[in-house]
């Protein structure tokens, strides 16, 4: 395999070309390519069963792949040899640990099987858990067993950390918790690879994002060269009495005067829109400009894809 | 060295887990006592045929329950344990560190054999306080030996038979299932006296009952050797090799759904 030799930098952290896993007639992952540098975080966003957890397990070692090429830091993760599984950091989608261990008590045990982890003290301050670390893990909120997964992901110093769905189930304050404490691992360096159903939290948290779906990469880059490839700016507004003309491309959106404009050219769009309302005399009520999201391009990759795969 | 001091380090963290939770612990000490309080109350004026003479009926029960001991503390406690922590995602999560998979699933086996060892000590003391049984001096070693190789033979089979449970609700029906019956008709609860020949033929099969009376043996008051039985040893120490392989061949990390 070559550009993924051991331990040189410079080399990405994953090269995965043509990964393909099949249970019986099922193809659960259909020739993907990854290409992950190292100090990235790089998110795998995709609905619920496009595929994630089966290709994250696969870089991890935990399954076995069907065919393709997989390089995860130099290693092929099908080997599980130990020296590979010192310099990752795990955190699957649902794993518990012995309850009636502390905090600290577990994040001791994990730290005691790698060659140079990381101080018990660091690790608990990363995640937010200082204060608990006395605190019996049974007896840990549902946030707060998600940070300790974290913990122990990193309690080995890893180069790099998988992220299974890290917010799944949390409220929104939690997850803004949970997010704050990930981008606080960009610091250390560490590349990351998450997986998501939540749009936001690929687009608040990734430098790169490749958007899965029914076990194909249907599309992968920045958050900006996503939204920029595939999405509309949307501009939203109201008018009583004459409609807009039809060179403004304005659709009618609900009642009461309300329309669209759907643009790639936003800022010629509103010039016209706002020309012809000064010439009118008419003010443009409720008027807004948004911005293009993930979730637009995610839904009209995942929506187009869903049309042309689908059964 | 180094795996010794891996394996120490499980072991210490799986005791420092046990005690935590003190109503389990307690039950677990007390359970194999209460067998032998109730057949010594139900059973207590009997009297039981040994290799060279009668002797009273606790001198059946105290092997027995000693067999009780070492077969719930490894058997079913290795495989209820395995199973819990293979639903609770414990041993893969492990897996995906560099812990070896023999430190993990040795540390539990291992701990499992010291509450054991606890069990049996328990056992044995009643035996001489309240039950006038005699301490095997002159069997001591062979009662030790046949107590390694009960705790091995019974931990293996508790791992192996982790293969058959799917998930952690069917463990605990599968687990009994797959001993209680044994533990009725190999000399453990009840003396095999009067049973039927093709009964004693079939509980041969199983390593239960070889257990036992390799225990017997020990505690037989007649007993002017050692008190070493190979035969029964021999059908042990198969019953462990195979389970081993069934073991190592079938693990899985992951409960079926």
């Amino acid at each position: 395999m070559d550009g993924a030799q051991v331990g040189g930098r410079a080399d990405p952290a994953i090269v995965v070309r043509g990964l393909r896993k099949s249970y019986g007639d099922v193809e659960a992952v259909r020739g993907i390519d990854l290409n992950v540098p190292r100090g990235e975080i790089f998110a795998i966003l995709g609905p619920n069963g496009a595929g994630k957890t089966t290709t994250v397990e696969i870089l991890e070692g935990h399954l076995a792949r069907s065919g393709g090429e997989v390089s995860v830091l130099g290693f092929d993760p099908g080997n599980h040899e130990r020296s590979f599984r010192e310099r990752i950091g795990i955190v699957l989608q649902s794993a518990s640990v012995d309850p009636y261990l502390s905090v600290g008590e577990t994040i001791e045990l994990f730290r005691g099987y790698y060659p140079d982890p990381l101080p018990r003290e660091t690790v608990l301050e990363l995640v937010g858990l200082s204060a608990q670390r006395g605190t019996l893990v049974r007896r840990l909120s549902g946030g707060q067993q998600r940070r300790l997964d974290v913990a122990i992901g990193l309690a080995g110093d890893p180069e790099l950390l998988f992220l299974d769905e890290p917010t799944t189930g949390f409220d929104p304050s939690a997850r803004r918790g949970a997010w704050e404490m990930i981008r606080g691992l960009r610091s250390l360096g560490k590349t990351v690879v998450l997986t998501t159903h939540y749009m936001e939290e690929a687009e608040y948290l990734a430098d790169r994002v490749a958007i899965l779906v029914k076990g194909a990469i249907v599309a992968e880059g920045s958050v900006e060269e996503l939204v920029r490839r595939g999405a509309h700016t949307t501009i939203h507004f109201r008018v009583e009495g004459p409609s807009p003309p039809g060179h403004l491309a304005a659709e009618p959106a609900g009642d009461g005067g309300a329309y669209v404009i759907t643009t790639v050219e936003a800022t010629a769009a509103l010039h016209r829109l706002t020309g012809w309302a000064l010439e009118e005399g008419v003010e443009l009520q409720e008027l807004t400009v948004a911005a293009p999201s993930l979730e637009d391009v995610f839904l009209s990759l995942a929506g187009s894809s869903g049309r042309n795969g689908g059964p | 060295m180094r795996s010794a001091g891996i394996l120490a380090r499980q072991v210490r963290y799986e005791n420092l887990s046990f005690w935590r939770n003190p109503p389990a612990a307690f039950f677990t000490i007390v359970f194999p006592l209460m067998f032998l309080v109730i057949f010594n109350l139900i059973f207590g004026d009997s009297t039981v045929e040994l290799p060279g003479g009668t002797a009273g009926i606790s001198t059946f029960y105290v092997p027995g329950i000693i067999a009780l001991s070492v077969i719930g503390a490894c058997y079913t406690n290795v495989a209820m344990g395995v199973a819990f922590s293979r639903e609770q995602g414990l041993l893969k999560r492990t897996r995906g560190t560099p812990l070896p998979t023999w430190a993990l699933l040795g540390g539990k086996v291992l701990h499992a054999v010291a509450i054991g060892v606890v069990l049996v000590v328990v056992v044995a003391a009643a035996g001489v306080l309240f039950y006038d049984v005699a301490v095997p001096t002159r069997t001591l070693p062979a009662f030790v030996l046949t107590l390694i190789i009960g705790s091995a033979t019974f931990s293996a089979l508790g791992l192996a038979v982790t293969a058959a449970v799917p998930n952690a609700d069917a463990a605990p029906a599968i687990v009994n299932a797959s001993i209680l019956p044994l533990l009725f008709v190999s000399d453990v609860f009840i003396p095999l006296d009067d049973a039927p020949t093709w009964l004693t033929t079939f509980a041969d099969i199983f390593p239960v009952r070889h257990f036992s009376l390799a225990l017997q043996a020990s505690f037989n008051p007649f007993e002017r050797g050692a008190g070493l039985e190979p035969a029964h040893l021999g059908v042990m120490a198969v019953w462990m090799v195979a389970s081993l392989l069934v073991a190592t061949r079938f693990f899985r990390w992951e409960s079926r759904r």
